[in-house]
Order: C-alpha cells, then sequence, then structure tokens
C-alpha cells in the first residue's frame, strides 16, 4: 500500500539523501581520524576492519568456515567472556553502594534492594551473570576436550584454561560471602573448613608440625581470624573486586592471545 | 511433592536446573557429530576448512550471539531475584549448611573420605589431572573435530569423572541432600530429626581382624595394592603393547594413578552402600 503511494522512485530518492548523510559523516575528519578503513565491500577493507580496530584484533581477518559455526565451538568461550563482562560492569556499579563491613554489609544490600533505582534488577544480573560464567566454562571445557582441542600445540593453553576454570570458580566463591546474609556465611564456612585439613599446613591436617595451631595454620591466612568474621570479609572483598578479577583478565588476555599464536581455532589438518 | 517444587524454584539452584537441561542437550549435540563424522570416515569440519572474512561473518555470529545471552540473562534477573536471608550470625547454624552449587561434589566427597582427601588432596589432583591431560595424551588423532571411536579412553575417561562425578554429585548434593546431609528422596520432607543409625565399620573388622596393628598393616597392603594394580599392568603387558612402549613408563604412572585415583571414588561410594564401610586404612597419622 505504503509503497505503492509513494512509490519506488521516492524511496530510492530517501536512500540516496541518506547516503548523501552517511557519506558526509564518515568522510569527515573526525569520524576519519577514528576509522580508517572505508565501507567498500572488498576483502581488504575486511582485513583492515579486523586489523585496524584493538578489540576485533583479537581475532584473526579470516577464520576456517567450521570456526565460527555454533556446532563446532557452541560459543561458550565467548560467553564465558561476556559473562565475565557484564559481571565487571555490574561489579563496579554495585561497589558504590556496598561497604565491607561487619555492621553495613548486609544493610547496604538490604537498602540497594529497597530503595536504589534498579539496585534490584542491578544484584540480580550480577549475581546470575556470575553462575551463567561458571555454567559456560564448564561447558566450553567439555567441548575443548570432545573436540580434542588440547592437542599439540595447544597444551599449554588448555593449562592456561584449567587455572582460569580455578580462578573463575574462587571469583564466584568470594563473591558468595559478600552479602553477609546466613546464606553466604555458611555456605564460606563450609567451604573454607576443609582448609583446617590440609596436611602439613592446617592445624588438623595430617603430618601438621605442632606449631601449626588455629592461629597461623592456612585456614587462618585465608579467613584472618579463626572464623568467618569480619576480617574474612574484607580479604574476600578485596579479593573478589581487585586482585582475582586482576589476575582473571590478565590470563584471560593470556589465553586469547594463546587462541591465535597456537593456529587459530582447532580444526581438522 | 510441595518440597520439591520449593527446592527447584530456590534461586540460587535455578543455575543447577539450566546445567540438567544444557549438559544432555550438548552431550546430544557433540555426540551425534561425532558419530556422524565415524561413519562418514572424513569428519564434517574437514570439508568446511575454507576461510571466511572475520567481519562480517564471525563479528555478525558474536553479536547475535550476545544478544540472545544477554536477553536471557535480562529476562532471568528480571524474573528471579537474588536470595538475601536473614542477616550472618555465627551462632545459629542451618541445618543443612552447604557450600555454593558447584562446590557440592567436593561436599559429597566428603560423606567417603575425610576432609583432607576430600577438601584439599583431590581438588588438587583434579586440576593437575587436567593440566596433565594433554602431555599424557598421546593420540594425535581426534584433534579439531568430533569423534569418539578415534579416542574411546579419552572421552569416556573425561565424560565419567565431569559428568558422573563432578555434575551428577552436585545434582546429588542439591537435590537429595538434607539435614544431617543425610540423604532424602527429593519429594520427602527434609526432617531434621531423622535418625540414620551409624553402622560403618571399618574394611580390616569386615575381615575379623580386631587387632591395631593387624589392621593398621592390612589397610596398608589393600591400598598400596590397589596402586599397584597400575604398574602390575604394565610389566603384565608391556613386552606386546606397542601402544605402551610409545607412552613411556612416566606417562604410564601418572595416567595410572590419576585413573586409579578417580575410580577409587566411585569404589568407596559402593563398599559404603554395600557394605557399610568406612575406612580401608586406618594409621596413626591419617585415614583412607
Ligand atoms: C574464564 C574462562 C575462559 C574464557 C573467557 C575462555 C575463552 C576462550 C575463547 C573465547 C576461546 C575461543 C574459542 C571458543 O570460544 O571456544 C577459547 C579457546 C580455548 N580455550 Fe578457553 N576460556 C576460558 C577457560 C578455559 C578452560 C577452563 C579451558 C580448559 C580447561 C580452556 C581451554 C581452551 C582451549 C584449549 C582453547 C583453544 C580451542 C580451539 O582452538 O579449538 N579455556 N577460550
Amino acid at each position: 500500500m505504503c509503497r505503492g503511494l509513494m512509490g519506488s522512485t521516492a524511496l530510492y530518492f530517501m536512500n540516496e539523501k541518506r547516503n548523501g548523510l552517511k557519506e558526509k559523516i564518515v568522510n569527515s575528519q573526525i569520524w576519519r581520524s577514528m576509522f580508517r578503513h572505508g565501507y567498500e565491500n572488498t576483502g581488504r577493507r575486511y582485513t583492515l576492519q579486523v586489523l585496524q580496530n584493538v578489540w576485533l584484533h583479537l581475532h584473526p581477518p579470516r577464520v576456517p568456515r567450521h570456526g565460527i559455526n555454533f556446532r563446532f565451538t557452541w560459543c561458550m568461550g565467548g560467553i564465558t567472556f561476556l559473562m565475565f563482562l557484564v559481571t565487571a560492569v555490574t561489579g563496579v556499579l554495585l561497589m558504590f553502594y556496598y561497604r565491607p563491613t561487619a555492621e553495613y554489609a548486609f544493610r547496604d544490600v538490604q537498602y540497594l534492594e529497597f530503595d536504589i533505582p534498579f539496585g534490584m534488577l542491578l544484584r540480580n544480573m550480577h549475581r546470575w551473570a556470575a553462575h551463567g560464567m561458571v555454567i559456560a566454562v564448564m561447558l566450553h571445557m567439555f567441548r575443548v576436550f570432545l573436540t580434542g582441542s588440547y592437542k599439540k600445540p595447544r597444551e599449554f593453553n588448555w593449562g592456561v584454561g584449567v587455572i582460569l576454570l580455578v580462578v573463575t570458580l574462587f571469583l564466584s566463591f568470594t563473591g558468595y560471602l559478600l552479602p553477609w546474609d546466613q546464606l553466604a556465611f555458611w555456605a564460606v564456612t563450609v567451604g573454607t573448613n576443609m582448609a583446617r585439613a590440609t596436611p602439613v599446613l592446617g592445624h588438623e591436617g595430617p603430618f601438621h608440625p605442632q606449631d601449626i595451631t588455629q592461629e597461623n595454620d592456612v585456614r587462618f591466612a585465608l579467613l584472618g581470624g579463626t572464623i568467618v568474621g569480619p576480617s574474612t570479609l574484607l580479604r574476600f572483598y578485596i579479593l573478589h573486586c581487585v586482585a582475582v578479577p586482576l589476575l582473571a583478565s590478565v590470563l584471560m588476555a593470556l589465553h586469547f592471545w594463546r587462541v591465535r599464536k597456537d593456529g587459530g581455532i582447532s580444526g581438522p589438518l | 511433592m510441595e518440597h520439591l517444587i520449593i527446592l527447584i524454584t530456590k534461586p540460587d539452584n535455578v543455575p543447577i536446573l539450566a546445567i540438567i537441561f544444557l549438559l544432555p542437550y550438548f552431550m546430544w549435540l557433540s555426540f551425534s557429530q561425532g558419530r556422524n563424522n565415524d561413519l562418514a570416515g572424513t569428519p564434517a569440519e574437514a570439508s568446511l576448512k575454507d576461510k571466511v572474512y572475520v567481519w562480517p561473518y564471525l563479528c555478525r555470529n558474536e553479536f547475535i550471539c550476545a544478544i540472545i545471552i544477554l536477553l536471557i540473562l535480562a529476562v532471568w534477573s528480571i524474573t528471579i531475584d537474588a536470595p538475601l536471608e536473614e542477616p550472618s550470625d555465627p551462632t545459629k547454624t542451618p541445618n543443612p549448611s552447604k557450600a555454593p552449587w558447584y562446590f557440592l561434589a567436593l561436599q559429597e566427597m566428603l560423606v567417603y573420605f575425610d576432609p583432607w582427601i576430600a577438601g584439599v588432596v583431590l581438588p588438587g589432583l583434579i586440576i593437575v589431572g587436567l593440566i596433565a591431560i594433554p602431555y599424557v595424551d598421546i593420540n594425535p588423532k581426534g584433534k579439531g573435530y568430533y569423534t569418539l571411536k578415534e579416542r574411546p579412553f579419552a572421552i569416556a575417561t573425561f565424560c565419567f569423572g565431569f559428568i558422573i562425578l563432578w555434575i551428577t554429585l552436585m545434582v546429588v548434593g542439591t537435590f537429595l541432600r538434607g539435614p544431617g546431609w543425610n540423604f532424602f528422596a527429593p519429594w520427602k520432607y527434609w526432617d531434621p530429626h531423622k535418625v540414620v543409625p551409624l553402622t560403618n565399620v571399618n574394611l580390616s573388622y569386615k575381615f575379623g581382624i580386631r587387632d591395631v596393628l593387624t589392621a593398621n598393616v592390612f589397610g596398608f597392603v589393600v591400598v598400596a595394592g590397589y596402586f599397584a594394580l597400575g604398574p602390575i599392568f604394565y610389566l603384565w603387558k608391556v613386552r606386546t603393547s606397542e601402544f605402551l612402549q610409545e607412552l613411556g613408563l612416566v606417562r604410564y604412572i601418572v595416567v595410572s594413578f590419576l585413573f586409579l585415583t578417580m575410580l577409587s571414588l566411585p569404589i568407596k561410594m559402593i563398599l559404603r552402600w554395600v557394605w557399610n564401610i568406612k575406612y580401608i586404612w586406618v594409621s596413626p597419622w591419617f585415614n583412607i
């Protein structure tokens, strides 16, 4: 109907006009200073688009066709990374409202939920993205195993991946304590209780020397006390918001770089 | 039944529910591709070897994937609220106290092993064992495509560890473990006063050994004998097996040790369920 009224000439004209504006913008000095590649549909431009973009150049310019197939990679490495980015963004926002002390922590979370606009949503997104990251990283490992992608020359990157898996779990675990409610407190109590039994270094572990007691074993170092308490909260907060994310970022940079250096996504030779 | 619904709708159990559906889907996806590749002789991935430009083809897929995932996350976050219970109170221990869901397989192992094994040694060995995989798997086949036939041992072992031990124990820990870490059918009310008689005995006791020292030696012999199975098999087969010769002694010892350690978990589970065995080896320093 509409088309009939306006006629194809009119549509053509509008497109022309928009193209004209687009041309103006993409040829302006400001735009050209940011994006150096043109917009012609050639392989050269596709290559430049990837090579000249700091984010995209994690990728090689071209990949084997099976590598972009969902059925091959399940996108799980990428989803893990996406979940990490979501937690990083929402996490920074959460930090504005949260104080890691025994007096304030729980109240701040409550306040966030009831009084901050979209506070509940923010907290939900952070928590579910973190859980999603754990699911995705496990499935990613499963996929990498099933396609035999850890085999030469990718042995080292598999090892980096295993450390990333541990780091992911630890990130999630340190975050679990921060709401400072019963769920958090007891989950972390149960989780860290095993450290008592560390051989040699735990005060209930086999072969521990006489000098290792409740007050100086590995569990004490982790908790900053003999039970989960205010200093544990501070320790876990700093680990969760600073130390472990930094470590994870460095390892991810290494991981992605190695995926490329090891010859890109694996495939049959 | 009501109880099952409460369990399932607990917000922190949603990830486990997701895994219960996602894992079979991805198992089907990968095993069916592996089977097709095996039947065809050449993997389907090999026919897609030509290169495509990352921009736009890969970036487009990544973009679509990211949007779909963010959409799911948004819906999840709008519909289900993160849990917040009462303020923490060190004097009020909830029963059961559970670790976060991704550590429940470890907590479940505590039933069968002492904390120093279940909580420290086995997790350490899982990490070391995973890192060791590429260095002990000398099979050059099955790299970069799905297959079942070309690496049956590797895939069976990994799936056993990942699906049966890690994921299943996680699900068991979430849905079937109640107060006192007792076993409850999923539809049963979690009765905190459920009494389970402690009738577990040590293996040596089952064999009629009452003397402490003899029991100690007996336990040592059983455990050492179990781990010696690996080297014995090696000595028995190495002459005739080209594969073992190529694998080499060091790799073999690593593989057999890790493999037997992994199997020790289901073995102890069965010993416990069927014969109420508590420890296999009781020594003055530790119990296994
Ligand atoms: C924070 C965690 C991780 C992130 C963000 C991550 C991300 C990625 C990404 C984006 C890729 C590209 C291909 C794909 O998406 O499948 C990849 C490949 C790879 N990942 Fe990970 N990964 C993580 C953890 C792991 C773990 C736990 C393992 C194994 C134990 C692992 C081993 C590998 C290997 C060997 C490759 C190369 C695969 C191939 O060439 O086919 N990664 N990773």
